[in-house]
């Protein structure tokens, strides 16, 4: 029983930490609408340059701690409210959370470009006497346990006396509520906002230092660890109550420890369970927490009052030349480059071709469906680990594994769906993220999924009758024709009746079911299609590559591919084809230019921020502003050919049609 | 058998009562009405009829089968079609896809093997059929637009057209007139007349066009405050002192 207790006085400090990290989460969402994915980023940056300044340059400890936790925790926030955050006050959830996934995704690798990327060990921590023991009664706690727990306490305390008993508490409230309103009552909700920033982005700093000695070494990914800690306990308080938030990180806290104290070492539970432990309690939160499901997103009640974003433009409907023409000219493309690639080319444009297949899953789940799910790397995962065990144990042909592996990946996703889509919009998108980080530790280390103590898997390339595909020139045929099916699927299924009723269900819920369409079987049906294209994806990665490696599939890399999809354009085949290029092609550019790799994902981690007002995607924004500059041009030629045939008439008339020809045309593009 | 039986309906909000034992009903190829002041429970009704609510007491029958605890879908498929207050339609698609999404919905066809196997685009017997309910309604030329470019009352006729191809045999219409002129009010009330007469619908109108309610209902239910104060024939119910009090004053 001592022994159980203990393990509770152990959990509190993490508890703590969880909660500084939980009560800014919420802070930020009861004052921006924002569920901000970055503050586990955010804490990583002050715990780095707490290292620096402390470790690296040996200032004293009162020094590093406030230039690493009140100023720059602060600043950070601060500089992310006002150039990003502030114009998304009324933006939609969706495009809230796809900016902060770009950040988590930009951030670490900003802070290594000047960090560095050498290993940081022992982390340095802000207590005098670190290790120093204080003893209640039976039980001992370090002293920097102890601060941990006293600055939490603190600071529980001070937020909940901010918002009961002071004005700016009050208008703090009132922002949440509804900005514009608020505004109209003289009070200024961008700095009221800002100051939610400044307060969150400061717990974060704080927890990123606080938690840095509890690891061995700084590593941003143990801050991702640190917020999904931290979006358990933020959904324990039901994304507002700061009480509940509370509460829960130090339940989350102890149980770790209590998991780690009791549970045999040797099992799957104790290797697999403990560290994943917050996403397990994330995702059984988010299922089965009553409240949570019926909370209502924080969104503005007056965001009406904004024009709402411009409609996607729809494609013309193509005749059947212009098919012919694309059809076409995509086979001589392709044969083209069979002729003219070299090796290396050929070695990239194979790996593109497939990451375009998984790409096109994300199209599918994200673009037509309108659900944002963070897990379509495990999905890629079932296809290439069903495809190498299958192989490895049963020496099935590649090709057939390949399809059991998409079959797989689809039922998988189909199941996964079923629970899970009641939760709507940021709680659906979560709730996918903590089943990919669990499948990551649980799932993924299993002898019979990635490989475990049984090494990685091999795949041989697969032979179709008398064709070798075991070279490069052959499998980028292959490869292409399987890409050619797949956006064939794609293609038919948007145009089709499925994505007709995924449509209308993002048009309208109520008017697509009160039609008779089934909005749970037609979700379920896109989770599912999705989730078995992904898995195609993973099977022939893991056939080009010869081995399928659980460290290609892993949860966060499957953000930044989620990331760099809805950047390019998550409603076109072409994004999908274009965000695949550029996942290939950008690193290779950043080696041959010497650019730290880390580049890319700074790169389209901040272009996913564009999202927001241009929720078509890059390409799509391209192809735009290029019709719409093909038409000023022809515009300004009209101009110029009206005043051509009268060249005496000084200005007057017909200069005045000219230009109405031209804004006419401007105007015409602008609207629709 | 009545088309629509519902009998003690009570729905409560955080301790408000915004519906207070409603009982009604709708006979086929009859129009009733359903009128009463703003807040006093008409849509809340109507989305306990359609499923989109779940009343906290009370009974809904179609066509003699209790629905009560179907999901909205399941109930549309029976036969029940509605129309919005704030209209509900689906951005970014024509006014054409509107109805074959409804067309392909009411009757469960289609779906990923079909989509798959080329199946999925429309054929020409469903263009046929949502051109011809375009026409009944009156919008034969805006079968390819975008219904964000089109004026509050077309809109209101697609979303009847939309509930229309669903092949309903009762039909929910929440202020079918409001934000329409006097024109294309009296269009509205020329074609709920034929599809009366013509399709044997029973409708279920909610209006604030007294006008309206009085030339195409037989019978008219009156709410207020989430209770029935009158119901009968129109004509009468209109004469009634109480419900001039609660509802239509001067009106009439």
């Amino acid at each position: 029983m001592s022994e159980f207790v203990s393990y509770v006085i152990e959990g509190i400090p993490y508890g703590c930490v969880f909660a500084l990290v939980a009560i800014g989460l919420v802070l930020t969402y009861k004052t921006s609408g924002v569920f901000n994915l970055a503050f586990g980023a955010q804490a990583f940056v002050s715990a780095a340059i707490y290292y620096d300044t402390r470790s690296r340059n040996e200032w004293g400890i009162l020094p590093a701690f406030l230039v690493a936790v009140v100023v720059a925790g602060p600043v950070v926030g601060l500089v992310l409210d006002r150039l990003v955050f502030r114009f998304l006050r009324t933006a939609p959830p969706i495009a809230k959370l796809v900016a902060s996934l770009g950040l988590l995704v930009a951030i670490p690798e900003l802070v290594r470009l000047w960090f560095g990327t050498n290993p940081a060990y022992n982390p340095p921590s802000i207590a005098p006497d670190h290790d120093r023991i204080y003893t209640f009664g039976d039980y001992e706690l370090y002293q920097y346990e102890l601060i941990s727990v006293v600055v939490t306490v603190l600071v529980v305390l001070g937020l909940t006396a901010l918002f009961r008993y002071t004005a700016i508490g009050l208008r703090m409230r009132a922002v949440v509520e509804s900005p514009r309103m608020t505004e109209l009552n003289g009070i200024n909700a961008d700095w009221v906002g800002s100051l939610g920033w400044i307060l969150s982005s400061l717990f974060a700093g704080l927890a990123g230092v606080l938690l840095a000695p509890l690891f061995a070494q700084i590593r941003a990914e143990d801050y991702t660890l640190l917020l999904v800690a931290a979006l358990a306990a933020a959904a324990f308080g039901k994304l507002t109550n700061i009480g509940l938030t509370f509460l829960g990180a130090i339940i989350l806290g102890i149980a770790q420890q209590v998991a780690a104290g009791t549970l045999p070492t040797d099992s799957i539970l104790a290797t697999g369970l403990r560290p994943s432990l917050p996403f397990v309690m994330l995702f059984l939160l988010l299922l089965f927490w009553p409240g949570l499901r019926n909370q209502r997103e924080a969104q503005d009640p007056l965001a009406g009052v904004d024009p709402p974003p411009r409609a996607l433009d729809v494609a013309p409907s193509r005749g059947r030349t212009t098919r012919l023409v694309t059809v076409v000219a995509a086979v001589v493309a392709v044969v083209v480059g069979y002729a003219v690639l070299d090796a290396f080319w050929m070695h990239l444009v194979i790996q593109a071709m497939i990451m375009a297949v998984i790409f096109l899953s994300i199209t599918v789940i994200t673009g037509m469906g309108g659900m944002i799910s963070l897990s379509q790397a495990s999905f890629a995962a079932v296809g290439a680990f069903t495809t190498a065990q299958l192989v490895e144990r049963f020496d099935v042909p590649v090709l057939l594994t390949i399809l059991a592996g998409t079959v797989l990946a689809g039922i998988v996703g189909a199941i996964l769906a079923l629970p899970i889509l009641r939760l709507g919009g940021i709680y659906l998108a979560l709730a996918t993220l903590a089943f990919g980080l669990m499948f990551d530790n649980i799932v993924a280390p299993l002898d019979w999924a990635g490989g475990g103590n049984y090494g990685a898997l091999t795949v041989p390339r697969p032979e179709i009758g008398p064709i070798d595909l075991g070279e490069d020139p052959d499998f980028y045929l292959f490869t292409a024709v399987v890409l050619g099916l797949v956006v064939l699927a794609a293609l038919l299924v948007r145009s089709g009746t499925v994505g007709r009723f995924l449509d209308a269900l993002r048009g309208s819920e109520a008017a697509a079911t009160s039609l008779g369409i089934n909005p749970a079987r037609i979700r379920v049906t896109a989770f599912g299609l999705s989730a078995a294209i992904a898995g195609l994806g993973g099977g022939l990665l893991a056939t080009f590559n010869g081995s399928a490696q659980p460290s290609d599939f892993i949860s966060t890399l499957g953000l930044f591919w989620v990331v760099i999809v809805v950047t390019m354009g998550d409603r076109t085949v072409l994004g999908a084809l274009a965000a695949a290029a550029g996942f290939v092609l950008v690193p290779q550019w950043l080696s041959d230019w010497d650019f730290a790799p880390g580049w890319q994902y700074i790169l389209f981690g901040l272009a996913s921020l564009t999202f927001a007002r241009h929720p078509e995607g890059i390409v799509e924004w391209t192809k735009r502003s290029l019709v719409r500059g093909v038409e000023t041009v022809e515009a300004l030629r009209a101009l110029r050919a009206a005043r051509a045939p009268a060249p005496a008439t000084a200005t007057g008339a017909p200069a005045a049609t000219g230009a109405d020809v031209a804004s006419d045309a401007m105007a015409g593009k602008g609207e629709r | 058998m009545s088309l629509l039986e519902v009998t003690g309906i009570v729905k409560r909000f955080a301790g408000i009562t915004a519906l207070n034992g409603i009982g009604l009903d709708v006979e086929p190829a009859e129009i009733v009405g359903l009128i009463g002041p703003n807040g006093a429970g008409k849509t809340t009704l109507f989305n306990c009829l359609c499923g989109l609510l779940h009343p906290d007491g009370g009974k809904v029958a179609f066509d003699g089968v209790d629905i009560t605890g179907l999901p909205v879908h399941r109930r549309a498929r029976l036969g029940i079609g509605r129309t919005f207050q704030r209209m509900e339609l689906f951005p970014g698609m024509t006014v054409l896809d509107h109805l074959l999404v409804a067309d392909r919905a009411r009757r469960g066809e289609g779906g990923l093997i079909a989509d798959l196997s080329l199946q999925g685009r429309a054929r020409p017997d469903e263009l046929e059929r949502a051109r011809a309910t375009l026409a009944q309604v009156g919008l034969e030329g805006d079968g390819d637009r975008y219904v964000e470019a089109m004026t509050l009352g077309r809109g209101r006729l697609v979303e009847l057209a939309r509930a229309l191809m669903t092949q309903p045999r009762l039909l929910f219409l929440d202020e079918p007139s409001s934000g329409l002129d006097r024109d294309e009010t009296a269009r509205m009330t020329d074609v709920l007349e034929q599809l009366r007469e013509e399709r044997g619908l029973g409708i279920l109108l909610v209006e604030h066009d007294v006008e309206m309610v009085d030339r195409v209902t037989s019978r008219v239910y009156v709410l207020d405050q989430g209770t029935l104060i009158a119901s009968g024939p129109t004509a009468e119910v209109f004469a009634d002192a109480r419900v001039r009090e609660a509802y239509l004053g001067d009106l009439v």
